[in-house]
């Protein structure tokens, strides 16, 4: 039976989105998607789901739901306190929801992201094949927009019955921490010859700090200015999840889900992708140290997550 | 043609073909993506075309950065049908001036012309459709004259509608969202370059040329009406490549 959740309380920013919007970059479309693909891709094994299946990402201040029919959820990425008709929840485990019941958030303890999936997924009509909801463009998710009080949300069919997908966890030394202060690896490049030697240094030495100023789109990072050799702006080109763009102010900001196909300014390096997810749980004030790696090393690391996650797929099939 | 490989992190590669907009460089980014798509190759997802790159998003955990890199090279030694020597040209009616183009003026004093010497001059030839970004069917244009060159505004305007069209510096373009935005204002067309809802949700695409025809406002209305009730045609045409650069 198919079923829904009420929105009582919005929070800060709640909103639909699956693994992002892939195809259309080519036609400037950025691809938006959860900021923690891997809590998310998490989330959807434990209740079940496939993996790019859409969630609610929620950021910092939770909403307040009411579900309307009996299903199984899983909380993963930030901890943000989260109860069940005022009982604290086990996040990174799924757990059965009986009809009527209300999740709630408190105080955030750790990470700024927070996501619910529920058994059968999110049932929003896909725009450009994808789920996930880009806000400057209020395409996709619920009405290509945050949640409102008052939304009724359609949930899927899932894939289970109830009873096989709740209780599943994953182990504590699985869960992702977020500390508050984390070396952040980076492929440099590909304007790493636009900065000066001195430039180079700071850029990995020195500790750069996430100001508030921090969005879907970008992280404003605030720190020793980064010297360029000459300009800092070059012939508009594209931009991978990750880069690094340091303006004229010498500062660096980090794009991210939302961030544009394309962009004039100087990248000085890329984060790698299994780092990424840990700079979407970033609160601002969090302090990172940059390093650089080998494109061969992210990519090792790379294939060792996507390993994780393929063994999770098959030990909850 | 040769190709400069450079990593953007761990899952993209970036294949540089050129380094100034030019036509020429342009026409080799053409080549790449025709390439790219014949090639199909395995755990590339997609690419986004630039003014001297194209850049491949790809799964590292399908295909390495090395390997991806082979197969790109091999892709020079495939044959490849000749460059186009025909063009497509997308037509967008536009109505100049006005509510539709408040800047009109200013952009007319700053170059000691007329309005109607700035129109026709807009008005006059295809523009080359660099590449698309910024915002979701947003397209970088070349080619404009530096005749009708005008700054940016000093101050943006916090809401530009869907539609306008605009000059920065050397550039024209036409904004698809309501967006805030600096440029100078000189027109509006009521085709969606931006729908996503349409089977094709983007209008242009890199590599086609947009030609700007001036409407009066009964024409204007009246292609307004087609578009609200769906019964209008995108008008296309067909040019040799010389008309287009000369």
């Amino acid at each position: 039976m198919k079923g829904s959740i009420e929105v009582l309380k919005p929070g800060l920013m709640t909103t639909v989105q699956d693994l992002g919007r892939f195809g259309y970059q080519g036609y400037g479309m950025p691809v938006a998607g959860a900021m923690d693909s891997l809590a998310l891709q998490i989330g959807n094994l434990l209740v079940g789901n496939a993996r790019h299946e859409a969630a609610l990402e929620i950021t910092m201040a939770g909403p307040r739901l009411r579900f309307q029919s009996d299903t199984v959820i899983a909380i993963t990425g930030a901890h943000l306190n989260p109860t069940v008709d005022g009982n604290p929840v086990t996040c990174w485990k799924s757990m059965r929801i009986q009809q009527g019941q209300v999740l709630d958030f408190g105080q955030p303890v750790e990470g700024l992201r927070a996501y619910v999936a529920i058994a059968g997924g999110i049932a929003v009509q896909p725009v450009m094949g994808s789920k996930s909801t880009y806000l400057k463009a209020r395409v996709g998710g619920f009405h290509g927009r945050p949640l409102k009080r008052g939304d009724c949300l359609p949930i899927g069919t899932p894939r289970r019955s109830l009873d096989d997908l709740s209780g599943r966890w994953l182990s504590r030394e699985e869960c992702p921490r977020y500390p508050r202060q984390k070396k952040v690896r980076v492929v440099l490049g590909p304007q790493e010859d636009a900065f000066t030697e001195e430039g180079l240094r700071t850029f990995l030495t020195e500790v750069y700090e996430v100001t508030p100023q921090s969005d879907r789109m970008g992280y404003r990072l605030r720190g020793p200015k980064i010297q360029h050799r000459e300009s800092a702006d070059i012939i508009s080109d594209a931009v991978a999840p990750g880069a690094v763009q340091v303006p004229a102010d010498g500062q660096p900001i980090i794009l991210m889900a939302d961030r544009q196909t394309v962009g004039g300014y100087t990248v000085i390096g890329t984060v790698i992708s299994v780092d990424l997810p840990w700079v979407a749980q970033a609160a601002p004030g969090t302090r990172l140290l940059f390093e650089a790696v080998s494109v061969d090393q992210a990519q090792a690391l790379a294939v060792e997550r996507e390993k994780l996650l393929r063994q999770l797929e098959l030990a909850g099939a | 043609m040769s190709f400069n490989f450079q990593p953007l992190g761990d899952s993209a590669l970036r294949i540089q073909v050129g380094d100034r907009i030019d036509p020429s460089v342009h026409q080799r980014v053409r080549v790449l993506c025709r390439q790219l798509e014949n090639a199909k190759i395995p755990g590339v997802v997609e690419w986004i075309p630039t003014y001297c790159a194209v850049t491949v998003m790809y799964h590292p955990h399908q295909i390495g950065y090395q390997t991806l890199c082979r197969y790109v090279k091999e892709l020079r030694e495939e044959p490849v049908e000749d460059a186009a020597s025909t063009v497509e040209v997308i037509h967008l009616p536009v109505i100049y001036g006005g509510d539709w183009g408040p800047d009109l003026i200013s952009v007319a004093e700053l170059n000691g012309l007329s309005m109607e010497e700035v129109i026709r001059i807009h008005s006059e030839k295809p523009y080359l459709v660099y590449m698309m970004g910024f915002v979701p069917g947003f397209p970088y244009l070349g080619g404009m004259s530096p005749k009708i060159a005008a700054s940016r505004l000093a101050e943006p305007r916090p809401r530009i509608p869907a539609g306008s069209v605009g000059i920065a510096g050397i550039q024209t373009g036409v904004y698809p969202l309501e967006t805030p935005g600096g440029w100078r204002l000189i027109g509006h067309t009521p085709v969606p370059l931006y729908d996503p809802d349409r089977e094709r949700p983007i209008l242009l695409e890199a590599g086609q040329y947009v030609k700007f025809d001036p409407v009066d406002e009964e024409g204007y209305r009246f292609v307004c009406e087609q578009v609200k009730n769906g019964s209008y045609q995108t008008k296309k045409s067909v040019c040799l490549q010389e008309e287009v650069e000369s």
